[in-house]
């Protein structure tokens, strides 16, 4: 049976679950490997966290190049790992670190590299949404070892218990990939509310908060939810630039997508318009966004949102 | 310094874009410079600006390079416009529909034979999307990889380059010594629009077109290859209601009927 490889996906020393569904989408094509490249003393509690998924064996690196040399020594090891191992397939979670990451094991190991799938099939088909998610396009690489970033919250997860096999592998890392060195990392600063990329729901304000994200923050928080914006608000300087959604900031496709003063336009679709439920708020009653509203509330969102939050913590009660 | 800016033509953003066997059809829609790109030549002006400027004769120059068809020149022509000093476009028809992996390859040729100090380079091209050049860059040339940064502060005498990357894992403090690939996300400054001086000057700015021979690298084979694409069915929109002070009472009804509470 055929070993397909996933980049076990750490935020902040806490793994994702996006480790979920990439183990979930390598199980269709053989059994799955989970590669955790760990600072010094850390891999087996960072291995032991990965407890859900279908999960059968888990390789662990443990190196302190991983945090101080980032991108460059994470791919170095994986590269190395992909060469002497030849699994099937290598899967990574499809955020700016993992596909840079993808990136250079593709130029190392001489193999084809797919970003941004959100499905992969058993023959390894990856299927793509492009052009903003206007078009739907599916393929498989062609050479060498087949690489396949894989989109956050795409894949529904297979939920059961890892019981891997763990393995330890000693490594020397390149000089090549020691040229860059981080001296400080701080985690998005989110609180308690769930990353963009992976939130089941997303919250996202506009032009029409004139700069005020209260309502919006507390609405989200009503519904567990992540708090996006349109570039209007972050080129404004009212919400930070990580949480822009759209053709220039993220990508994002939650179950539920809430447009709060945002009209939408072309680029501001192209990040969210894959999202499986869209309500639009706004003032305007010809805010284009409202054309692909499941759900739309014409009105202004300072009187709109308040009540909606107290009617979501009725309904939770 | 020698500073490279690496910039890629793409179908302007506002436009349709369709897929014609298995790539994007690049013939029938407007072309411009990627909008990313020019945070890319702004910052790379502003880093030769800060140490010396480069006027002719001066410490720092800064090359454009593009792959493209022979209609790039207008993308790099905008470029050269802003500020920068020369540059460099590779096309062939065997470049027809190149993947990443093949563009870091054409662009790592060309820069590997001019000694750069630094190349910089946007996070991604508003059609492919993939923001994976950058890093493949820096793996081809060995060179240090300084990506997605949100400010760039450069010591020409010492070499050492530090940024502050920018992703959703947070911010990282980061330093290299030259060469460094460096791409930058678009809070990191204002691309100043050409003035006229500097749309006439760029008339007279010369263009090196290479072809791949003149380049040194060959393609191989796709590494990947299209199965098919289709257009998705539009969305259709759903109900609208007009918030009379009941519209959110109606939302959050609706958000649990959907059972998305």
């Amino acid at each position: 049976m055929s070993n397909v490889f996933i980049l076990a996906d750490f935020l902040d020393g806490k793994p994702t679950k996006t480790n979920a569904e990439l183990a979930t989408a390598g199980a269709r094509i053989g059994s799955v490997t989970a590669v955790v490249l760990a600072p010094v003393g850390k891999g087996e509690a960072q291995a032991s966290s990965l407890a859900t998924g279908p999960i059968s064996q888990i390789l662990i690196v443990e190196s302190d190049y991983f945090s101080q040399n980032g991108v460059a020594a994470v791919a170095d090891a994986l590269a190395q790992l992909v060469t002497t191992k030849s699994p099937a397939a290598l899967l990574v979670a499809s955020h700016a670190f993992g596909k840079e990451v993808a990136a250079r094991v593709a130029v190392r190991t001489d193999s084809g590299i797919i970003t941004d799938a959100v499905d992969v099939s058993s023959d390894l088909t990856a299927t793509q949404l492009v052009f903003g998610g206007s078009t739907t396009v599916h393929s498989k690489v062609s050479h060498g070892t087949p690489i396949i970033t894989v989109r956050p919250n795409s894949i529904n997860a297979e939920l059961t218990p890892a019981t891997p096999v763990v393995e330890k592998i000693e490594l020397a890392l390149d000089e090549n990939s020691k040229k860059a060195t981080i001296t400080s990392s701080k985690p998005p600063v989110q609180g308690d509310r769930p990353q963009l990329t992976e939130a089941n729901i997303v919250v996202s304000g506009g032009r029409g908060t004139n700069g005020d994200f209260s309502p919006v923050e507390a609405f989200a928080d009503s519904m567990g939810a992540a708090v996006g914006a349109s570039r209007a608000a972050t080129d404004a300087g009212w919400y930070p630039h990580t949480h822009q959604v759209g053709q220039t900031g993220k990508s994002v496709s939650p179950q539920l997508y809430v447009a709060c003063g945002i009209s939408g336009a072309i680029q501001h679709r192209a990040g969210m318009q894959t999202s499986k439920t869209i309500v639009v708020i706004n003032k305007d009653p010809e805010a284009p966004l409202f054309e692909i509203a499941d759900f739309g509330v014409i009105g202004d969102l300072f009187a709109v949102l308040p009540k909606a939050t107290e009617g979501v913590k009725a309904h939770k009660s | 310094m020698k500073i490279a800016v690496c910039v890629k033509q793409v179908p302007d953003s506002w436009a349709e874009k369709k897929m014609v066997n298995g790539t994007l059809d690049r013939e029938n829609v407007d072309a411009v410079l990627n909008d990313l790109d020019e945070y890319a030549v702004e910052e790379a002006l502003r880093i030769a600006e800060e140490h010396g400027g480069n006027d002719e004769g001066g410490p720092n120059t800064v090359t454009v390079i593009s792959m493209g068809p022979e209609r790039a020149t207008e993308a790099v022509r905008k470029a050269l416009s802003m500020g920068a000093n020369d540059a460099i476009l590779v096309t062939d028809s065997k470049l027809a529909g190149a993947d990443a992996l093949t563009t870091s390859a054409v662009l790592a040729g060309v820069i590997s034979k001019e000694n750069f100090d630094l190349v910089l380079c946007g996070t991604e091209s508003t059609d492919a999307r993939m923001s994976v050049v950058p890093a493949m860059l820096a793996e081809r040339l060995s060179s240090a990889q300084l990506t997605f940064a949100s400010s760039v502060t450069v010591d020409p005498a010492s070499g050492k380059v530090t940024i502050s990357r920018v992703t959703e894992a947070g911010v990282d403090e980061m330093y290299a010594n030259f060469p460094c690939v460096i791409s930058v996300v678009e809070k990191i400054n204002e691309p100043r629009y050409p003035s006229f001086k500097g749309i006439m000057a760029a008339k007279k700015k010369s263009i090196d077109v290479r072809d791949l021979a003149a380049v040194g690298v060959s393609v191989t084979s796709a590494w990947s290859l299209v199965a098919d694409s289709a257009p998705r069915p539009p969305r259709a929109a759903g109900i609208k209601v007009t918030d009379d002070g009941s519209g959110g009472e109606k939302l959050a009804s609706y958000l649990a009927e959907k059972k998305l509470i």
